[in-house]
């Protein structure tokens, strides 16, 4: 037996050596713990903030920032939910008003203490979800236009959710699955809060008028949009509406637009981990998300509006990203209570 | 000194070697001889630590190896096919005990090596462009190459034509006795058996029914069985054998096997017979006779003299061509 | 040796004690602590809840059409991979290993931009749209045996090249044509490896997720599709255990029949020099399904490849000159340039893991079984190696979480968790291009050393090595390509500080932006680059001092 024993050693030994050269390298770029302890930041893959601003962070709170992120809104919902008794994290950012019931009601988060700055208090949720979740930023999903097409066209650019389903833009419209995106999903409660009861009617009027529906985001975008791509064919989107800011021409104006009565409101929240090793950090970093310090950077660094009053955009945003006055919204507890039934009449309308 | 005690193996419950047990004495080579599925091979690779054992023993010098891995018994085997490594040249084959122990500067040894088995200058060719012979050859250059205790030979020429395999089995004889080798060797030919080996054990299903110096066996087969399996023609029982040991004027016994060149024709003789089929070889004439008593059995006749079918003639036996037999188990 | 078969059985659990408690740790635990969420939903045994899921109409359709559609992907993978494997790995032709190597680029494309391509080609005002394929199930199919034909051309390939021509000769010289030469003699010589690639492209097959959705729309779901769904936004986790149940129970019974096809009386192969020949008419066929295919394959990475080279209408190299920086905008933290040293970084790591245990495990599984009791003890760690390839990557990486929190397991955070979880993913395909050929060593190879004095270790080096070297090649191939496209584990676990390529990819596909998409692009050409010139290089590489153990 020790032969083999001596043979997988040194089978094993030769390869770890080169391991060990990977990991060294690896680790040598996390902070070493110091001063006041770390904070551990769970969050989904789409979070980033530049290194100066989490520097900031780290001198100013004396704590060491520790960022964990991966998956979608949905992907962190499920993971915080999972890990509940034993969190992963201290912190949390990125549930967003669609998900935020069920985190909340099966007792993810602990009250965070926070003192809201001015124009954040008009994005909290309501009841016991207050208390625990603070709004951090937003953002509308909205249908985008391509200006260009529709002059060169000579065409009336659409402008509601009904002229969606005008015979005048058949076969115009691309948008993502609420299967498998999030502002898929979005869009289909945004139809949900303007036509209630009838949604499935109006899901059908667009099927009829040859809507096209694609998996993500990402091929409706850039694979079927005039203005995504130099072979799309679709001048109606749907996306953000930020998303004009990302498309100027060089005169300087944008070549596409967002219809700002289409749009559903979606909102980020942080929250303190319920059986958090570091509370106080935690407490710390949403404070610090909430400073005008990061409120300014979240349109550059997460395409998203601060929900802090008073912070200046960028001037691309403050020119081309126009938001919505009153965008659709429904209540996280009923979307929660009605996700699964919505999600399988919808699929059986798109894919008859 | 080898010595195999009680030694069983199984294969799902099915003993193929039974309670074998065989001594080989230093410097001596014993061939196990046997018709093929006998167990003889599963039998030498038993003792080279290849087969778990169902019971038994295998000893060296009285201390037992049952729990010596394979490399540290220093037993070397030769497969039937040789299997030389492919990848290596014929020089590192042979040298490749030589470099697993370390010895220096093994160019020249393996060089006397080849000089050994006729091979001289083939270093460097690689085993594909050999011949079959040539790869025996090499194969056992290769395993003399460390003075193995033991050398254990799976059938090692029968994977040759004729010519070749009397030839070489010639040079293997005295290969080994100038190495002075004790080898074991399984075969199923029993020329091969007796040009190379000193000793030799018969088995059949499992079991070693007869062992001994080689002309002890060779005179003396234990049953019927063994007796054809050496090379006797024919085993005759009851009243022909007594028929035919009177006529060779021997005491009574059983059974007698006899060989094909047991009977010739002479111009008096104490049998007689008809000829039934005639044959000329290059060395004699072959015959089948209908003998009195006897029923149809194998006979010879110079060249000069060549009876036609149909013929009487009369035969007179050589008793040295013949081994009277106990009844024997499996008649 | 020894005297008792069961001091072998203790010898062969203590050779797979290693790669048996890694896939304990990393693939049985998780997946149970999944499961269990799913039979306990309230801490409460329901199994009735689990039950009632796979009762549903809907399950059985999405089952029906996972099987079916890897079934068709996996069946135009081998019939479009055996000439392929013929004319890469039996031809003397030129730039065979530079195909070899770039056929594998698939591989680590990502899917997005894949289905972007292939759409591009499809859809209704595409080169292809009159065959109006967009959106339907033949789009998926395609794109199945897009990313996979790879594995059979070089698993099949590989045993291929090594071949004895001999038996193939004698058979044409009693007048067999050469497609009876092929039916009859080469084709049962390679039914194990066959059936090898087969069963593991099945698995790839059954187990894709993002090419499903990307070309197949909302109208298709798999069982994969449907597990991420039911786990991330439904919450449906008796549905999505339910499903993992199905889908467990689908690889194992595959498993099974792959293990008695795979089964032949006698595997040893004999092994001559390698033998490429010149074309001859007899190979045109084969060729011509071989330059089809690589059209096939070819068309949409160009496709992609040329997307990458436009920018403001024009051509241009701006996209790559962007990778340096962090995109649009600041998309990005990480320069894309930065990503590919990690991605290679995660690689090597990931290659040494599942060639260490595939190579262990093949040890294991090929050795000469005495009773039957051991030989179905390796057949069944045999197909216990391959599961992870039939799980999950949701069901996966959610089980890592709430199984591996506590000391001494307390790995979740753990920077070699996605090196791990990625060679988990390359392991079955180590171990099915290495047992095929392991198998066809004689045996009495490894006797003849052992008799001639050479300890375990040593006639391993002698005998196995050389007759191993070159798949082992290929396979480390492999488990590179796959841990540098691998995204399903990887962007569970990938730690925001080091982000792989494939992962900062969809980051830049996550913003609207000409750049960003032209970047992604740029980004894919350079990982398939790279990836094609490492597997070339492994292809290449050679031990002179192998010959001297």
């Amino acid at each position: 037996m020790k032969p083999v024993l001596v043979s997988v050693l040194a089978l094993t030994l030769p390869l770890t050596a080169c391991s060990v050269v990977g990991e060294r390298s690896d680790d040598s770029g996390q902070p070493a713990g110091a001063g006041g302890g770390t904070v551990v930041l769970v969050t989904h893959e789409s979070f980033t903030l530049p290194k100066q601003v989490v520097r900031q962070f780290e001198e100013e709170s004396g704590y060491d920032l520790e960022t964990r992120a991966a998956g979608d809104a949905g992907t962190l919902t499920t993971k915080l939910v999972l890990t509940r008794d034993n969190p992963t994290g201290d912190v949390a950012f990125g549930v967003d008003n669609t998900f935020a019931s069920r985190a909340v009601d099966e007792g993810v988060f602990a009250e965070h203490g926070v003192d809201l700055p001015a124009g954040a208090e008009d994005y909290t949720l309501e009841g016991e979800a207050a208390d625990v979740l603070a709004p951090v930023d937003n953002g509308n999903v909205c249908v985008n236009i391509d200006k260009t097409w529709f002059e060169r066209e000579d065409l009336a650019p659409p402008e509601t959710l009904a002229d969606l389903a005008d015979g005048e833009y058949e076969g115009l419209f691309v948008t993502p699955s609420a299967l498998s995106s999030s502002p898929g999903l979005a869009f289909l409660l945004a139809t949900i809060a303007a036509y209630g009861e009838d949604w499935p009617g109006y899901w059908q009027e667009l099927v009829d008028n040859d809507t096209l529906v694609l998996d993500g985001w990402e091929d409706a975008y850039f694979g079927e949009f005039t203005q995504g791509s130099e072979k799309g064919t679709r001048p109606i989107v749907l996306s953000y509406d930020s998303s004009p800011a990302f498309t100027i021409a060089d005169d300087g104006t944008s070549t596409t637009s967002a219809l700002l009565d289409t749009c559903f409101q979606q909102v980020e929240y942080a929250g303190v981990l319920e059986g958090a090793e570091n509370p106080e950090g935690a407490r710390a970093l949403i404070e610090f998300l909430l400073s005008e310090t990061v409120q300014r950077e979240l349109p550059t660094s997460m395409f998203v509006f601060p929900v802090r009053d008073g912070v200046a955009l960028p001037p691309a945003w403050a020119k081309h990203a126009e938001q919505p006055e009153s965008p659709y919204r429904l209540d996280p507890a009923e979307i929660a209570a009605n996700r699964d039934a919505w999600l399988e009449q919808w699929r059986d309308i798109v894919t008859r | 000194m080898l010595s195999l005690r009680d030694l069983s193996v199984a294969y799902d419950g099915h003993r193929v070697v039974d309670e074998v047990r065989l001594d080989l004495p230093d410097g001596e080579v014993l061939a196990v001889l046997g018709p093929s599925g006998c167990g003889k091979s599963t039998l030498l690779r038993a003792i080279a630590g290849l087969e778990v054992l169902a019971s038994g023993s295998v000893a060296w010098d009285g201390a037992d190896q049952v729990d010596v891995p394979t490399h540290k018994r220093g037993f070397a085997l030769m497969f039937q096919d040789g299997q030389l490594f492919p990848h290596l040249t014929v020089g590192r084959n042979v040298g490749y005990a030589l470099r697993l122990r370390r010895v220096p500067d093994t160019a020249v040894r393996v060089e006397e090596l080849l000089e050994m088995v006729g091979l001289g200058g083939y270093a460097d060719r690689l085993p594909a462009s050999l011949s079959g012979g040539e790869r025996q050859r090499v194969a056992l250059a290769r395993s003399l190459a460390v003075d193995p205790r033991l050398l254990l030979l799976d059938e090692p020429l029968s994977a040759l034509d004729k010519g070749l395999r009397e030839r070489l089995a010639g040079e293997l004889r005295e290969i080994l006795r100038t190495a002075g080798t004790t080898t074991l060797m399984v075969t199923h030919d029993h020329e091969e058996a007796f040009t190379v080996a000193d000793r030799l054990a018969v088995m059949r299903s499992g079991a070693v029914v007869q062992q001994g110096p080689i002309d002890q066996v060779w005179r003396a087969p234990a049953d019927p069985e063994t007796a054809l399996f050496l090379g006797y023609a024919r085993v005759l029982v009851d009243d022909a054998a007594a028929v035919l040991l009177a006529a060779a004027g021997r005491d009574p016994a059983p059974a007698v096997a006899i060989r094909r060149s047991a009977l010739t024709v002479a111009e008096t003789g104490p049998l007689t017979g008809i000829v039934r089929s005639s044959r000329i070889t290059p060395e004699q004439v072959r015959l089948e006779v209908d003998v009195d008593r006897l029923g149809v059995v194998d006979a010879v006749s110079p060249l000069d003299r060549h009876p036609g079918p149909g013929q009487q003639v009369a035969l007179v036996v050589d008793q040295t061509r013949l081994a009277a037999l106990g009844r024997g188990g499996a008649s | 040796m020894i005297r008792h078969p069961g001091r072998r059985l203790s010898r062969l659990a203590a050779l797979s004690l290693l790669p048996v408690a890694a896939l304990g740790v990393f693939f049985v635990l998780p997946v149970l602590g999944m499961l269990a969420q799913g039979f306990w939903p309230e801490g409460e045994f329901d199994p009735g809840g689990v039950l009632e899921v796979l009762a549903r109409p809907r399950v059985h359709r999405v089952l029906w059409f996972t099987v079916w559609s890897a079934a068709a992907g996996t069946a135009i993978s081998v019939l479009l991979g055996l000439p392929a494997a013929h004319v890469l790995y039996r031809l003397h032709l030129p730039f065979r290993r530079g195909v070899r190597a770039a056929l594998l680029v698939p591989f680590v494309l990502p899917t997005v931009v894949v289905g972007v391509a292939f759409r591009q080609l499809l859809g209704t005002s595409g080169p292809l749209g009159f065959l109006a394929l967009d959106q339907t199930a033949v789009a998926i199919v395609a794109g199945l045996v897009f990313f996979n034909v790879a594995v059979v051309i070089r698993v099949v390939g590989t045993a291929w090249e090594s071949l004895d021509p001999r038996p193939a000769q004698a058979a044409a010289t009693l007048g067999a044509s050469p497609w009876q030469v092929f039916r009859s003699v080469t084709l049962p010589a390679l039914r194990p490896a066959i059936v090898s690639a087969a069963s593991v492209v099945f698995l790839f097959c059954a187990t894709a997720f993002g090419i499903v959705l990307t070309l197949g729309g909302v109208r298709y779901a798999t069982v994969e599709t449907e597990i991420y769904l039911l786990t991330t936004t439904v919450f449906d986790l008796q549905g999505a255990a339910a499903l993992s149940v199905l889908q467990l129970a689908v690889v194992v019974a595959l498993l099974a029949i792959t293990q008695r096809l795979r089964a032949v009386p006698d595997p040893t192969v004999e092994r001559p020099r390698p033998t490429a020949h010149r074309p001859t008419r007899a190979d045109l066929p084969s060729v011509l399904v071989t330059l089809l295919l690589l059209v096939f394959v070819a068309t949409p990475v160009l496709t992609l490849a040329a997307g990458s080279l436009r920018a403001d209408g024009a051509w241009s190299l701006d996209n790559y000159r962007a990778l340096g920086t962090s995109g649009e905008q600041q998309a990005l933290l990480v320069p894309v340039s930065d990503a590919l040293v990690t991605s290679l970084r995660t690689a090597v790591d990931a290659t040494w893991i599942s060639l260490t245990m595939g190579l262990l495990v093949a040890m294991i599984v090929t050795r000469r079984s005495l009773t039957r009791a051991e030989r179905r003890l390796r057949g069944a760690l045999d197909g216990f190696f391959m599961l992870p390839l039939g799980v999950s990557a949701v069901t996966l990486g959610f089980g890592f979480l709430i199984t591996l929190d506590q000391p001494p397991l307390d790995l979740r955070d753990s920077p070699l968790l996605v090196p791990i979880a990625q060679a988990l993913v390359a392991l079955p395909l180590v171990v099915r291009t290495i047992v095929p050929v392991l198998a066809g060593v004689d045996d009495r190879q490894r006797q003849a050393a052992a008799s001639l004095g050479a300890t375990p270790l040593r006639a391993l080096l002698t005998v196995d090595l050389p007759a191993v070297w070159k798949p082992l090649l290929a396979a480390g191939g492999f488990a590179f390509a796959v841990s540098l496209g691998e995204f399903g584990a990887t962007s569970f676990l990938a730690r925001d500080e080091h982000p792989t390529l494939p992962v900062v990819i969809y980051q830049l596909l996550g913003h609207p932006g000409e750049l960003n998409y032209g970047m992604a692009l740029a980004g894919s050409v350079v990982l398939a680059g790279a990836t094609a010139v490492v597997v070339l290089a492994v292809d290449r590489l050679r031990v002179p001092s192998v010959g001297a153990f």
